[in-house]
């Protein structure tokens, strides 16, 4: 370096010029490489982005029947908000009590299979991921027999007197809960187990060499490498989460709807496209924030 | 700190570890005197990770027992031993900057202060200014001086070396050398080094052990050690050595006459490793002398004739090959002190040696003459 520094300027080479054309190839590239992606997110996503922008400010007193007008109605948005806040309350309320959920137990499981596992590694990475080879549907219906007031599980928790004598399961916040935690739980873990994955076992052991408890180890060593992949799978699970609306459909009640349920009978029931676009688009930045509030704190450092 | 506590040597005993059906430490004896500095020897593969792994708590030991004073660590966790490691993968933090790295281990103890024991260790092991460059972004030697500052922070009772200068050009490894020894003295710290350089090991260390296939072949300081092997592996693991293969004949006095093809030695028996039966003859090349005619050879040397096959010159001394009458080559090292005249290929000539500088070794009756460096058994 100091010895390139000590060059005389004047006697560096000025670049040939078929170089100078091929370097302009290679910085044209990664653009050319881009193109196809990037048109494709323009036309299905920016452009259904900027109609639904423009549908959110319609005027609301239209309808399909008689025709809507981009009145620049931005009074839909307070209104939305007033109409339905429960609802966007209970949607980032259930996410996070189902990502923490999912957390207490797809953090040891996916340690587990990345450390522990062996020769099953690749046996136990399927059963995560098997689930996903039925529909979505399918398995929140599977749910629904499972929580039934009538299944065992019921039953098992009224002989225990952990439910009442007509206590039930299905029809509550806490099915609706843990319908999400089963439903999202395979994108907590598989960015986790990546990440695991990689973690150098003699790290581990430098650390204990080095007068840390098993605790201190996972405190200081484990869990700040296995940031990356934490960072990947909470917002994998609770970006979905948030926005979903079968598991309240299918395993709650009215009372547990979330925005979901909210913004699918606005466009689907009640036909009301200002106001579903207006949840969505309230829905879609409160999401935002969320995820820069969280990266800002968890620092973008480790997942750099 | 640790060293204020009278709990002293650090004992093997019976100590192996076997790995299915390979046994890669086996049945290992050994005491390290408190405060002494102490290298494993030894090729590629022999155990000596592996022990140092069983001492650190890192491997549960198959049998056998490390005690440390009188206490049995065998069982103890390792981040309850007064035991630090330099890894020779190093196994810095790559989430941590060179100062965490170093400061981690007092930390975790909730010993303060922490900078100024820090960027003392960071100045001594020349890494100054690095301290918040992450271990990614320093070269490989560097990496090894903050693994070294990383373990000796701590003052632990026995410090584990696995090869801690390997990747350290010649200049930086002398004065990491020279520091070494030097905080080992001031300190107190038993030190347990393991090296492929031997010289590292005979400038460096009090007692040196040879291993070999997960046992020790010889234990001692490191001039006993060279002058006196006690196998043919350690005679050419350490430096090299000629083993002509021979077989004791008879004794004379005080001396052990052999016979090694059809001709007779004689070495004195306190330099015999083994008193009958077939043996190695051995000595080291630079003990050999050469003479232009058996007439010049001093009263009391053994002699052999031969002719140099190969001559080089390599400034401070000049190496020759010589063959003897049934064939085998031995090397001879000759100063280049000027006073001895130089030989050139083709020359006959006779190599002599004192008597006091040969020795004789125990060997399997199918072994042959060895004369080259053996590195790997
Ligand atoms: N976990 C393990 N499982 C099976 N065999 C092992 C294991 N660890 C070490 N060994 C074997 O034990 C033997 C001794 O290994 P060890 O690492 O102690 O060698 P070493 O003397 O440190 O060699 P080097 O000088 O190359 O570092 C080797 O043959 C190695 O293959
Ligand atoms: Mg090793």
């Amino acid at each position: 370096m100091s010895a390139l520094a000590h060059l005389p300027t004047g006697s560096r080479q000025p670049a040939s010029p078929p170089k100078a054309a091929r370097s302009e190839r290679y910085r044209l590239l990664p653009y050319l490489l881009l193109l196809p992606g990037a048109a494709w997110l323009f036309l299905f996503f920016v452009v259904p982005l900027v109609q639904l922008a423009a549908a959110s400010l319609y005027d609301p007193t239209g309808s399909l029947s008689t025709g809507y007008v981009l009145t620049w109605a931005f009074g839909n948005y307070p209104a939305a908000v007033q109409a339905y806040w429960p609802q966007f309350a209970r949607s980032f309320a259930y996410a996070g009590i189902a990502l923490l959920l999912a957390l207490l137990m797809g953090y040891p499981l996916a340690y587990a299979i990345a450390q522990r596992a062996g020769r099953w590694k690749n046996l136990l990475l399927v059963c995560v991921i098997a689930p996903m080879f039925t529909s979505f549907l399918v398995r929140t219906l599977a749910w629904k027999t499972i929580l039934s007031d009538n299944g065992w599980l019921v039953g098992l928790l009224r002989d225990v007197h952990l439910l009442g004598p007509d206590g039930r399961l299905l029809a509550t916040p806490i099915a609706v809960v843990l319908g999400l935690t089963y439903n999202f739980l395979p994108f907590l873990v598989l960015p986790l187990y990546a990440s695991l994955e990689r973690l150098d076992h003699r790290l581990l052991e430098a650390s204990s060499d080095l007068y840390a408890s098993p605790l201190k180890t996972f405190r200081r060593v484990t869990l700040p490498l296995s940031m990356p992949g934490l960072i990947a799978g909470t917002l994998l699970f609770f970006i979905p989460a948030t926005g979903d609306y079968i598991n309240a459909e299918l395993l709650g009640t009215p009372n547990e709807y979330m925005i979901g349920n909210v913004i699918d009978s606005a466009f689907l029931v009640r036909l009301d496209y200002p106001q579903g676009a207006a949840l969505s688009f309230l829905l879609m930045s409160a999401i935002l924030a969320v995820v820069f509030g969280y990266l800002r704190r968890a620092g973008t450092r480790e997942v750099l | 700190m640790a060293t204020e506590n009278p709990a002293g040597d650090l004992r093997l005993a019976n100590l192996s570890k076997t790995f299915g059906a390979f046994t890669a430490v086996d049945e290992l004896s050994l005491t390290i005197p408190q405060g002494s500095f102490f290298a494993l020897l030894g090729a590629s593969g022999c155990g000596k990770t592996t022990t140092l792994r069983m001492v650190a708590g890192l491997e549960e030991p198959t049998s056998g027992q490390v005690l440390l004073g009188d206490r049995d660590i065998t069982r103890l966790r390792p981040y309850k031993r007064p035991v630090n490691t330099v890894f020779q993968s190093y196994a810095l933090f790559p989430h941590l900057d060179i100062f965490e790295n170093v400061a981690f281990g007092l930390r975790r103890r909730g010993i303060r202060p922490v900078h100024g024991p820090v960027r003392q260790m960071l100045s001594l092991v020349q890494l100054d200014g690095y301290e918040r460059r992450r271990p990614a972004q320093l070269s490989g030697g560097q990496q090894q001086r903050v693994a070294l500052a990383r373990a000796l922070i701590n003052h632990p009772q026995v410090l584990l070396l696995d090869e801690p200068l390997g990747a350290l050009d010649l200049k930086l490894r002398r004065q990491m050398q020279i520091e070494l020894k030097r905080i080992q003295v001031e300190v107190g710290i038993t030190f347990v080094h393991v090296t492929h350089d031997q010289e590292e090991a005979m400038t460096m260390a009090d007692t040196v052990a040879v291993m070999n296939a997960g046992r020790i072949e010889q234990l001692g300081t490191p001039a006993e050690i060279y002058e006196f092997p006690a196998t043919a592996f350690v005679a050419n693991f350490l430096g090299q050595s000629n083993l002509i293969a021979a077989d004791v004949s008879g004794g004379n006095g005080g001396d052990l006459l052999v016979t090694a093809h059809g001709a007779r030695f004689s070495v004195p028996s306190a330099r015999s490793r083994a008193d009958q039966g077939p043996v190695f003859l051995g000595v080291r090349p630079e003990k050999l002398q050469l003479a232009a005619a058996a007439g010049q050879v001093p009263a009391g040397n053994q002699h052999l004739e031969g002719s140099i096959t190969d001559a080089s010159y390599v400034g401070v001394s000049t190496q020759y090959l010589l063959r003897t009458g049934w064939g085998t080559e031995l090397s001879v090292f000759v100063a280049n002190t000027g006073a001895q005249e130089r030989f050139a290929v083709g020359e006959r000539v006779v190599a002599h040696w004192n008597p006091q500088h040969a020795f004789l070794l125990d060997r399997r009756a199918d072994e042959h003459d060895r004369t080259t460096p053996v590195l790997v058994p």
